[in-house]
């Protein structure tokens, strides 16, 4: 569902270095990347900040073209065919919302299904069941943003779901959220992918969200993959009884030095 | 395109129209500021009777003409400007998620409705001078065609001067003051500036194209500079080719687009 080979992204900063020079500098976000994601997996992307999660997200979703090697999400290369890809992909993007912050939640809704083509009465019985799961019933006349964060985020969750997108890629879905709406996001999605066989890769710095979500994990340092297997096998890099937290402690820690 | 443009639009309308009272305020502020334009023209008439050789009807016709173009041009995509802010932002990624052209997206974002009152003060300028001008019917067809022209070379060019908004966001401002500056320009007749200024115009920019060479020709006037006649048909050619330009400047401005670090 997802492959990448040997892909590599850049980006030049310009940075002041004196009162009128202005050095340029290459930052590799994410260099010679390979994996592959095959369909009703559930992935978990760690790794920590400035790692290139992000980076890599957005070239998932054609909004960054690589500059090198190949991607391809449900069977397209997601730089020339975006707007194709994006009646395929759902994307919600934790740090900032992607409906538009005038708009009331359900005007939003019936934006987008005019903009995937869905059809009515499918997008009825749609929107009825991410209501329901997903408990947008109290604030789906209220503009976006009035909304609270949790609220927002199952909006945008909900959102992307609409037009029932065979992959799901998240950047940070749980950020800020409370324990409570933190259990209803995670509950949703694992059901999303257990019935309707939804491929879901999601990044966080949430390690609940790991242990309770994920059946296999890849973590991203500095750019490229450092690890990729199970949950178990990730345990396994530690000593018995260490917390996940040590587990990836050392891991994060292990890659810097 | 059209489709999803149109339902855009609409949905902009029936958010903006919770609040009646402001979209009202608001078009008629901007049919008054705009009708200041042209009573500075009228109070220039009243002194000295013609500019650079045109009567006041004849200079109502080219403001009305081009400022419909530039007026219309404004309401249906007068937005792409706002694309330096909506890179720096970061919610330009939003709108690149979605099934549907950004250009379509970003033009229509909160659609200012209130830009009709300058699309209807300029329908009046234009409809006064051309009650005056008596112009023989066979040369009526130029006026809807210098108008769509106008209309797309003015998009034309803000949309290069976005474009270049997606490498060099600091820029943010480079188009805006570079049509805003045009839309003044093409409001007099052009022989009142130098002849210098006006060939330079003329083949460089082809803002000229917006009203002056097919102006000439409505109104059936020599050419103050003695340029060729044919010119005066040139403006479809002109506008499809600086269309052409946009969209490729658009297109290697989104490949290069880079979104922002968080
Ligand atoms: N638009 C950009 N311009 C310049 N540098 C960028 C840009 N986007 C990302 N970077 C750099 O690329 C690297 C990877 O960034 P990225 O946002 O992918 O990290 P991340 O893994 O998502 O981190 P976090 O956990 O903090 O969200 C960082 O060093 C960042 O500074
Ligand atoms: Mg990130």
């Amino acid at each position: 569902m997802i492959e990448l080979d040997g892909v590599g992204r850049t980006f030049t900063v310009r940075a002041r270095t004196g009162r009128l020079r202005r050095d340029t500098r290459v930052v590799h976000a994410v260099r010679d990347l390979s994996f592959e994601v095959a369909a009703g997996e559930f992935v978990g992307y760690l790794g920590p900040n400035g790692a290139g999660k992000s980076t890599t997200i957005k070239m998932l979703t054609g909004i960054l073209t690589p500059t090198s090697g190949r991607i391809q999400v449900a069977g397209l290369d997601p730089s020339r065919r975006r707007t194709t890809l994006a009646r395929r992909i759902g994307v919600v993007f934790g740090q900032r919302t992607t409906l538009w912050w005038d708009l009331p939640l359900r005007d939003s809704f019936t934006l987008i299904r005019h903009l995937y083509k869905v059809d009515q009465k499918v997008h009825q019985s749609r929107l009825a069941e991410l209501c329901e799961v997903l408990e947008l019933g109290g604030f789906l006349d209220k503009p976006v943003r009035q909304l609270s964060l949790g609220q927002r985020m199952r909006g945008d969750i909900a959102a992307a779901l609409l037009h029932d997108p065979p992959v799901l890629v998240l950047d940070e879905p749980t950020i800020g959220l409370d324990v409570v709406s933190k259990a209803a996001v995670r509950d949703f999605l694992r059901g999303l992918n257990a019935e309707r066989g939804t491929t879901v890769l999601l990044t966080t710095h949430d390690l609940g969200d790991i242990e309770r979500l994920c059946r296999r994990v890849m973590l991203i340092d500095h750019g490229s993959l450092a690890f990729d297997g199970t949950v178990e096998d990730l345990r396994a890099t530690a000593p018995e009884g260490a917390s996940i937290e040590e587990v990836v402690t050392r891991l994060y820690t292990r890659q810097a030095g | 395109m059209t489709r999803v443009y149109v339902l855009l639009v609409v949905t902009w309308i029936r958010a903006a129209a919770q609040y009646p009272v402001s979209m009202t305020l608001l078009t008629a502020g901007s049919f008054l500021v705009t009708g200041l334009d042209m009573a500075a023209i009228a109070v220039i008439f009243s002194h000295v009777g013609s500019l650079g050789g045109f009567t006041l009807p004849e200079v109502m016709f080219l403001y009305g003409a081009s400022g419909m173009s530039f007026a219309l041009a404004d309401l249906l995509f007068g937005n792409v400007d706002r694309l330096g802010q909506h890179v720096k932002a970061g919610t330009f990624d939003a709108m690149l998620i979605r099934p549907v052209s950004p250009f379509v997206q970003i033009a229509v974002e909160r659609f200012s409705f209130q830009r009709l009152g300058r699309v209807a003060q300029a329908a009046t300028v234009l409809a006064i001078g051309l009650a005056h001008l008596h112009v023989p019917w066979q040369r009526l067809w130029m006026i809807p065609v210098m108008v769509v022209c106008g209309i797309v070379v003015f998009t034309a060019i803000w949309t290069i001067g976005s474009s270049i908004q997606f490498t060099l966001t600091d820029a943010g401002e480079v188009g805006h003051a570079f049509t805003y500056g045009g839309g003044q320009l093409t409001q007099y007749p052009l022989s009142v500036y130098g002849a210098d200024l006006v060939r330079a115009v003329t083949f460089i920019v082809p803002l000229a194209f917006v009203n002056w060479q097919p102006g000439l020709y409505v109104l059936d006037r020599p050419d103050p500079l003695g340029l060729p006649y044919w010119l005066r048909f040139l403006a479809p050619a002109a506008a499809l080719v600086l269309a052409c330009v946009a969209a490729l400047a658009w297109r290697s401005g989104l490949r290069r687009y880079r979104s922002t670090g968080s």
